[in-house]
């Protein structure tokens, strides 16, 4: 974190000491309103879910259990099943839309380009729509009689595809549901990104007489590591969170291929309310997301930069 | 300095305007098939132009579903998240950005590390709570946890930064309250980054889905998102025009505020990711 311009406050040598208690108070009064509720609805719910997950708590009773809950979820195949699932999904989706997102933002960024403003809008606009609506809208065009999805297929003779009834597609319909979702999202980012690199390094490689290819990846894409990085954690912890869109689209299935790790623990939270299981669920999750920024993070610093 | 080859631009244009086309077909198609009657949704090939049964949806989703009042619920908890959120995140955003003070980097470290764990985290020992205050089915259960909001103090911090210290030092000396400070200058001068956290958090409570389901579980008292995902939920007869319509409803205020507010959204999206 950057520590700029913090303001200094000026030693008070003929304000009263009333006025200088007021001044050292000030701070703690402008941060309370947010810590109260922070406390209560965060600081307070981490910790005791913590408590939670070594009882057997379910509805008001909770007897101490130890590591009774995270043995007995590390050995259900359930929850191995659904952890499987999204990373199956995040390895293939992640990469996919980071690229398809770099690219859209080269070509929203390019002079020899014109009418950007509105591909833009149009490219922007997925972001806006919520989880559910779109789920909803998807559920259609993928429907797989009548959807868009498969007479666009059939018109190249492709045979209808079981969107929702194969486990193999079903994992596929919600890489491309992800993906139209949230590539608009990272292209926002990209492209301004891709707007602070300095015109002159371009310039000089096109003196130099390097191609535009070469230029993207020995200018762009190095310039953009920080931000291909940011999004790429923020899209991993956002997939392995999936809950939205696999219960709605395909409700888990077919067979479990797209239960996801938030839905076992909503499962088990909030259908049978076994708070304790379910709070040692969200520990083992949250252990996962830590360990995975912590490696991203890891491995991009031992590249070059 | 030549410019890249025909052959090359048109790939670039082609690859634009499919990109394009797939990310407007599903906003197209939830506006052509609110129009349409459940038999001529589901059609082959697909119908690409609108019909005249929009309103018949609409009646027909009222009767059926308390549309009206889900809408009335999702722009109030909305509304009021928003403007909560917005005072409070700008209030300690400025505590942390402009005075120095004991405990002042653990408490910011505090933010930044609740501000990267999964917020499922906190789902169970939540529930336990609202169900002792006894506000299940009441907006307070939905809006009050959310107002503990890291990313929006984190991020109104990285914007009032760079707000000049001597204007604050100007103010202080001309004998305004701390306070005062606060209300007339730091805010009035913070207006886009207050208009770009604003839109972020209003769109982003518009579409929250698995605490409202959680925790609203009556029909009159539910938000729009959890209310259209019980009228597709299995086991039941769906009317895809009826649920279509209310899709509808449930997109249009927030493309009216995306439309007026756009350049604070995609700043809002950008400043949010990168800064720090």
């Amino acid at each position: 974190m950057r520590e700029t311009a913090v303001g200094k406050m000026t030693k008070p040598s003929v304000v009263s000491k009333k006025k200088w208690n007021q001044k050292i108070l000030t701070p703690y009064l402008f941060l309370s309103p947010f810590f109260i509720v922070f406390a209560i609805f965060m600081v307070y719910p981490i910790f005791e879910s913590l408590y939670l997950s070594f009882t057997s708590a379910q509805g008001n009773q909770a007897e101490w259990v130890g590591l009774e809950n995270f043995k007995n979820i590390l050995t259900d195949g359930l929850f191995w099943k659904s952890l499987s699932n999204v990373f199956i999904i995040l390895i293939v989706q992640v990469p996919l839309m980071l690229i398809i997102g770099t690219l859209l933002a080269v070509l929203l960024n390019s002079k020899f380009i014109k009418g950007k403003a509105i591909f833009r809008l149009f490219i922007f606009l997925p972001v806006l729509i919520d989880l559910v609506t779109y789920s909803i809208v998807f559920t259609l065009i993928f429907n797989e009689q009548y959807g868009m999805m498969n007479y666009l297929l059939g018109l190249i003779h492709i045979d209808p595809i079981h969107w929702f009834s194969d486990p193999f597609w079903s994992k596929v319909l919600i890489i491309i549901a992800v993906t139209w979702r949230w590539t608009g999202y990272n292209t926002i980012i990209l492209l301004a990104g891709i707007t602070t690199i300095d015109d002159s390094l371009y310039e000089s490689a096109d003196v130099d007489g390097a191609n535009k290819f070469t230029q993207f990846f020995k200018i762009t894409i190095p310039m953009l590591k920080p931000i291909l990085l940011f999004c790429g954690i923020l899209s991993t912890i956002g997939t392995i969170q999936l809950f939205t869109e696999p219960s709605l689209l395909t409700a888990g299935g077919p067979n479990n291929a797209t239960n996801t790790p938030i839905m076992y623990l909503y499962q088990f939270g909030f259908q049978s309310f076994q708070f304790g299981y379910a709070s040692a669920a969200a520990y083992i999750i949250t252990i996962i997301v830590g360990i995975i920024s912590f490696f991203q993070i890891k491995v991009s610093k031992g590249g070059e930069i | 300095m030549k410019g890249p080859s025909f052959l090359k631009k048109s790939a670039g244009y082609l690859f634009l305007i499919i990109a394009s086309i797939a990310s407007v077909y599903p906003f197209y198609w939830m506006f052509v098939g609110s129009t349409l009657s459940d038999s001529d949704i589901f059609q082959s090939p697909p119908k690409l132009l609108p019909s005249g049964e929009f309103m018949n949806n609409i009646t027909g989703l009222a009767d059926s579903a308390p549309i009206w009042s889900a809408l009335g619920n999702s722009l109030l908890i909305s509304t009021i998240f928003t403007i909560a959120t917005l005072y409070l995140c700008a209030i300690a955003g400025y505590a942390f950005a402009k005075y120095e003070f004991k405990g002042k980097n653990i408490m910011f470290v505090i933010v930044l590390v609740t501000m990267m764990l999964p917020h499922q985290v906190t789902l169970i020992p939540l529930f336990k709570m609202i169900i002792g205050f006894g506000w299940q089915d009441q907006p307070q259960a939905v809006i009050l946890p959310a107002l503990a909001n890291a990313f929006g103090v984190f991020f109104m911090r990285q914007n009032m930064m760079s707000i000049p210290t001597e204007m604050i030092e100007a103010a202080r000396i001309d004998g305004a309250s701390e306070l005062s400070i606060f209300h007339k200058i730091i805010l009035p001068t913070s207006l886009p980054p207050l208009a770009a956290l604003g839109i972020l958090s209003f769109i982003q409570q518009w579409g929250n889905y698995l605490w409202p389901l959680i925790i609203l579980q009556n029909r009159e008292s539910t938000t729009l998102p959890v209310l259209l995902s019980q009228l597709v939920a299995p086991g039941q007869v769906v009317y895809y025009g009826q649920v279509l319509a209310g899709t509808v409803i449930s997109i249009v205020p927030v493309l009216i505020l995306f439309l007026l507010l756009q350049k604070y959204f995609i700043s809002g999206i950008y400043g949010g990711s990168v800064k720090g």
